[in-house]
């Protein structure tokens, strides 16, 4: 009998072209998803070495960091020019390198352009048991389907791109284990909230996350989607959730996902990945989905988690001396003090969206808070940005948009946006957002911006009330 | 890719930890399409302080950072690697490092030197007025007052590091490897490649 592996060692095994004496392995990628940011210098380095893309069938490239999110087409259907010169040139390489080495490549005005994180489940592109990879952290996201993902930098899209593997030491193997049941208003974002809270920034580093438990299992697969895509958060490189008949359900019929008899093999193959019963991790944590409240970050790590029914922590509380100092210049940052009700903090700005939340479900869940209401006031600018154009077209036909527009919200194209904030949607130096993306980093979302990461229904609530609001008050 | 073995000089004494890829170099610095001239962008919330470490006539061009746990983590953007490589760092110390980013300073010459914190606190008092020696060769950081820091480091990265080795020709070593691995897959789930050729 085999020694019992878990989800992650079964799906590495799966994967070893050769192994090294000293442990290190090169390891085949079964899928790379390319976008404008990461990418040029890399495909600069083919050209000048000489070299070509391995498995150009492999890979599949779209724009997404830097596209506007406003109209890119006119009335007539030209498409309108990009006004930052930086941004434009870049697009422009990414559709001058994709062609030029026959890569798949989906344009900014396709129907079925968006975040490479929201595409590639989408179109079935990225399945269960793969390796993924992208020049972007947040690939850790496709773990919510069972693959293997996670961030490379760009010498190693490079590398992909010139042999279809990377060289790779194993990672150590973590569970973090959600059982019970999340109470009303309590989301997906909330539970990878409150997991990167209790583990820290670097809890994970190191690792692969598998996150498993009821709490897990009960989410559907865009929650399971946002539970992995924070994954880095936590510092693990890959998170990961294994593939049940939710996913194989959600996949099937998916433009690249295997048809007719094949899909029966997959699924057949998909069934044996699940980690063994008896297999163990090098970690585990334990998380009682009842402790689990709507949660909202007060700092600048995304470790920084409080209950939203919480107070702005005191730096000195914290018995770590370095954290008490990192603390402090958080605090300093985001012009808070100790000791403030959460719910006391004003906000300005509204994102919803990015790769962790700007899926069909995500959209759903902000729209039936805003139902009826509007903007509070001092809310100055808000916008929603579907993941996909295939989601907004989805968010439309529900009349969703309707919803968002009518409260005095913004309705946009796809794009990553105000998450990272390298097109123009920008956070002014010194306002607040209430941000359903995945990072609260010091300038994050534009110079001085100050953010609180929040669910779609938080950052719905706050929309209505211009502040941080318990989502749990406004649901009837 | 410049190889390393040895480094003396002035080391930065940073110290902060949690320092995400977005703080060495803001997102508007990577709209770029070659590698050179980060460095004017990095630590630039930090360095708009007049004051600042990174600038100061003593550490301006230092060889060596040292940092705080978890350095280099979030975004998987290379380009933190560059900007530092571009300031003129060579070497970072810290106690720990995201996965990604150590990655990422390995392919650019730059060597990641994992010390626990008591090590990082006594370096960090040295670094005020002395300059510090690294030695990748035998694994040690000293300083003019006879510290003496081994640290461990994994054997290929230090071979990388050594020889200034370009891991793309070492992988096309491999290629008849991958090309029977690739002819295993095919035969064995053929499903796994994408629906749409």
């Amino acid at each position: 009998m085999t020694r019992p592996r878990t989800l992650y060692e079964k799906i590495w095994d799966a994967h070893v072209v050769e192994q090294r004496p000293d442990g290190t392995c090169l390891i085949f990628i079964d899928r790379h998803l390319v976008h404008e940011v990461t990418s040029p210098q890399a495909f600069a380095g083919l050209r000048a070495s000489g070299r070509t893309v391995r498995r150009p069938d492999l890979t599949l490239a779209v724009p997404d960091h830097n596209v506007p999110t406003t109209a890119r087409l006119d009335a007539a259907g030209n498409r309108l020019p990009i006004a930052d010169r930086e941004s434009a040139a870049q697009l422009a390489a990414l559709e001058k390198n994709a062609p030029e080495y026959g890569i798949r490549y989906i344009d900014a005005v396709a129907p079925e352009q968006g975040i490479v994180h929201v595409v590639g489940p989408e179109q079935g592109f990225s399945l269960p048991g793969t390796t993924i990879v992208c020049g972007d952290s947040h690939t850790a996201c496709h773990g919510g389907i069972g693959a293997l993902a996670f961030g490379i930098g760009t010498s190693e899209v490079e590398h992909v791109l010139a042999t279809q593997t990377l060289l790779l030491q194993p990672s150590k193997t973590m569970e973090v284990r959600v059982e019970g049941q999340v109470g009303p208003g309590v989301s997906a974002k909330d539970i990878i909230l409150h997991i990167t809270g209790t583990i820290g920034a670097a809890g994970g580093t190191g690792h692969v996350i598998e996150y498993t438990g009821s709490a897990i299992r009960a989410l559907s697969i865009e929650g399971r989607l946002t539970v992995s895509n924070m994954a880095i958060e936590g510092g693990a490189r890959a998170g990961l959730i294994a593939p049940d008949e939710v996913t194989f359900a959600y996949l099937k019929g998916r433009p690249y996902a295997p048809k007719g008899a094949d899909w029966d093999d997959a699924v057949a193959y998909w069934k044996t990945l699940a980690s063994d019963p008896a297999a163990t991790y090098d970690k585990v944590v334990v998380i009682d989905a009842a402790d689990i409240a709507p949660s909202v970050t007060w700092g600048t790590s995304p470790e920084d988690v409080v209950p939203i029914t919480g107070v702005v922590p005191d730096p000195a509380a914290f018995a770590d001396p370095s954290k008490q100092v990192a603390a402090a210049k958080s605090l300093a940052y985001m012009g808070l003090e100790p000791g403030t009700r959460m719910q006391d903090v004003p906000i300005e700005n509204i994102f919803i969206g990015s790769c962790t939340n700007s899926r069909i479900e995500d959209l759903r869940a902000a729209a039936a808070v805003i139902k009826g209401r509007k903007k509070a006031a001092n809310v100055r600018w808000a916008i929603v940005v579907p993941g996909s154009g295939l989601v907004k077209a989805q968010a439309e036909a529900e009349g969703l948009d309707r919803i968002f527009i009518d409260a005095g919200i913004e309705w946009r194209e796809p794009g990553c946006s105000a998450c990272l904030a390298m097109n123009p949607d920008k956070v002014p130096a010194g306002e607040r957002c209430a941000s359903t993306s995945n990072r609260n980093f010091v300038g994050r979302q534009g110079p001085g911006s100050r953010t609180h990461l929040v669910s779609p229904a938080m950052a719905a609530a706050a929309a209505v009330t211009g502040k941080l609001t318990d989502v749990r008050e406004l649901m009837a | 890719m410049t190889p390393i073995e040895k480094v003396e000089g002035r080391a930065i004494p940073f110290g902060l930890k949690n320092v995400d890829t977005d703080v060495i170099i803001p997102a508007h610095w990577l709209k770029t399409t070659t590698r050179e001239g980060m460095g004017r962008g990095a630590f630039e919330s930090l360095r708009a302080d007049p004051d600042n470490l990174f600038d100061s006539p003593v550490f301006k061009g230092a060889p060596i950072l040292i940092a705080g746990d978890n350095f280099g983590c979030g975004s998987s953007r290379e380009h933190a690697a560059w900007a530092l490589g571009d300031l003129g760092i060579r070497v970072v110390i810290a106690p720990s490092y995201s996965d990604i980013f150590s990655g990422n300073a390995v392919k650019n010459g730059i060597l990641p030197v994992v010390l626990p914190q008591p090590a990082i606190d006594r370096l960090m008092e040295v670094a005020q007025t002395d300059p510090v020696h690294v030695d990748l060769d035998t694994q040690t950081v000293t300083t003019p007052f006879q510290d003496r820091f081994t640290f461990e480091i994994d054997p290929f990265r230090k071979m990388c590091l050594l020889e200034g080795l370009d891991e793309i020709s070492l992988t096309e070593k491999s290629d008849a490897a991958i090309g029977a691995y690739e002819a295993q897959l095919d035969a064995d789930r053929p499903w796994m490649r994408p629906a749409i050729a």
